[in-house]
């Protein structure tokens, strides 16, 4: 069940991330990376991680990609325009790089293909629990936790001073 | 053939093959017996209107207007079907999709009753994927707005959507009171946590806070702006006709339905109630359900519409503040009980 | 609910990641569009938290999680600013191209 599982789910994280680079309109990309987050969030539930699978979806899912939906739409974007010369061979060479990696990834994995050390069973089952979660995140990681909320804090500043642009004095705003 | 009964025989003596299938029947049921209530829910709607503004609401389609939904479902199908010119077809038919699918597995992890079989999955996250499913709702209005190739449902979408994830944000922080008190995700524990008094009274700016957003994220009564008629003609279910615009609408009712639950299982007791026995605590469920739907459609029939600016001013700068004072307040009264 | 047993091998989880991770540089490598090439980093950085819970869970640790969860946080502070600056480009250029914006000047 569960290889049936996770099979199905990789199928779909793998058709999905093909897709969001083969299309041609960004809308279209953004919603494949979407249905691929969600897909994901299958594959973290498969290893019992339910809290981070429930976060990527509300986290990712929900309103990163929301975000990029909302630039796209309100630059309203058309068909990505990709004839020429340069153009083609750009792309052959980049997909030629792809490939070159995946080989490497398969001379890597080739003897060890079912190896790597096996679970063990998960005390009481509270592995991915947010109880679990919790504690360890606020006792060994209570200060990267404490900088994590001022990055957010910067980022938002950030982001809304560099969307404002500069104006000329005395625009009134 | 007989490698294809293996196969099935195999599957079916698998460990967890029985939990699955029983939460799929649950499932089923559920959505069946959802699918009625939403109709009902938008007869009652249109009957509970017609009163309150002093004329009867429908009363023709047998006796009381009572087969007025399957008159509606009727006319919806017969509907001639047209997709506009410049449409992007995939995009403009998955988005009714979206609208009714996030709101009815919402479903799938409310507790109805006391019994274990009264909860279809009972997930040790479950107020987590209530967040999931409805950030994901989102999209729909989006998308339904971006691939109609419309300006006022351009528009209509993304004023819509803006306002939906502002009020996610207030919606999930007025939570949080509740998960401090109650100590888990899990639906089941926080109704059982209830057991002796409602999360409403110790939480009752959280409980105000959630009832205000979720009004906003189901784009119903006073923050529904972006399907005003008057404003952006039908905003962006504006080119949907025939059975889409019926996802949508149903859609609409079926999310309203799931958050009412969501709010009953929060901070109203969920099935907790005196006098009936354990078998029977579903009847307390529905019958708060039914009191927090009458005053879902009462507040709509009551108060004008908030403009776009005025509900964005409310959802940033008062709810959200206003749940995190509610946090801090809570986290430190637990704090001070764990410490006494 | 007792532990699900890991009918799945680690290496599988982890050519996964490798897989998607390598589809998100294709992107990055291929792509014109500012928009698309921040969408496979995503791409890219989702690979790498798969690795991490699988790694947390097949090691007994917790602290993968914890990482994927800094991860996430990190990846949505960069998209609101990437694409804050994205929409500013926009502005000034007129396309979103990243060949297209290839001078100091301006």
């Amino acid at each position: 069940m569960t290889t049936f599982l996770f099979l199905a789910f990789a199928a779909l994280l793998t058709g999905c991330s093909l897709m969001v680079v083969l299309q041609r309109n960004p809308v279209t990309s953004a919603l494949w990376l979407v249905l691929g987050f969600c897909s994901l969030a299958g594959i973290y539930l498969l290893l019992q991680a339910e809290f981070l699978a429930m976060v990527q979806v509300i986290v990712y899912a929900g309103a990163i990609m929301v975000l990029f939906l909302f630039v796209i739409m309100y630059l309203n974007l058309k068909h990505d325009i990709e004839d020429g010369l340069h153009h083609h061979a750009r792309r052959i060479v980049g997909w030629t790089l792809g490939a070159l990696l995946v080989i490497e990834g398969v001379m890597l994995m080739r003897r060890g293909w079912a190896l790597g050390p096996t679970a063990l069973e998960s005390p009481n089952g509270v592995w991915g629990n947010t109880a679990a979660i919790g504690r360890v995140l606020f006792s060994r990681y209570l200060f990267p936790f404490e900088v994590l909320s001022i990055l957010l804090l910067v980022a938002m500043v950030g982001a809304i001073l560099v969307s404002r642009g500069t104006r000329p004095e005395g625009s009134g705003r | 053939m007989s490698g294809i009964v293996a196969a099935l025989t195999h599957l079916w003596n698998m460990p967890y093959t029985p939990l699955v299938v029983w939460a799929l029947v649950k499932c089923v049921v559920i959505l069946f017996a959802m699918l009625t209530v939403v109709s009902y829910l938008i007869y009652a709607e249109r009957k509970v209107a017609g009163h309150m503004q002093a004329r009867t609401g429908p009363n023709r389609v047998g006796p009381l207007g009572l087969f007025q939904p399957l008159a509606d479902v009727g006319k919806l199908f017969f509907k001639e079907e047209f997709i506009p010119d410049g449409a992007n077809k995939v995009v403009f038919h998955v988005a009714p999709i979206l609208a009714v699918v996030p709101a009815i597995v919402t479903f799938s992890v409310i507790p109805f009753g006391a019994q274990s079989a009264m909860v279809a999955t009972d997930v040790n996250v479950g107020l987590l994927v209530f967040f999931a499913l409805s950030s994901l709702g989102v999209y729909s209005i989006t998308l339904a707005g971006w691939s109609s190739n419309n300006k006022y449902a351009l528009l209509g979408g993304l004023r819509s959507s803006a306002q939906m994830i502002s009020y996610e944000l207030a919606m999930g922080l007025s939570t949080l009171g509740v998960l401090l008190l109650a100590g888990s995700l899990s639906l089941v524990q926080i109704v059982r946590a209830q057991e002796h008094m409602w999360f409403v009274v110790p939480q009752l700016l959280g409980f105000l806070i959630f009832m205000t957003t979720a009004f906003a994220e189901t784009n119903r009564a006073p923050f529904d702006l972006p399907e005003a008629e008057s404003e952006l003609v039908a905003g962006f279910h504006t080119e949907y006709s025939s059975m889409k615009f019926g996802m949508f609408f149903l859609g609409e009712f079926a999310n309203v339905i799931s958050i009412c639950s969501i709010a009953i299982v929060l901070f109203l007791g969920g099935w907790n109630g005196p006098w009936l026995p354990e078998s029977l605590k579903f009847l307390w469920f529905f019958a708060k359900l039914g009191i927090l739907l009458f005053f879902f459609i009462w507040v709509r029939w009551t108060f004008p519409r908030f403009r776009y600016d005025q509900l964005m001013h409310l959802g940033w700068k008062i709810m959200l503040p206003l749940a995190i004072a509610n946090i801090v307040a809570t986290a430190l009264w637990v704090y001070w009980r764990m410490q006494s | 609910m007792s532990a699900l047993p890991a009918a799945v091998p680690m290496n599988w989880y982890l050519a996964l990641s490798a897989i998607v991770f390598t589809i998100g540089v294709v992107g990055v490598l291929v792509r014109r569009n500012a928009l698309v090439i921040f969408m496979s980093i995503e791409l890219m950085l989702n690979a790498a938290n798969l690795a991490f819970v699988t790694f947390s869970r097949f090691l007994n640790t917790l602290d993968g999680q914890i990482f994927v969860f800094f991860v996430m946080t990190v990846a949505a502070a960069e998209v609101a600013i990437g694409l804050a600056i994205i929409v500013n480009v926009f502005r000034l250029k007129e396309t979103v191209y990243v060949d297209e914006v290839n001078q100091l000047k301006g």
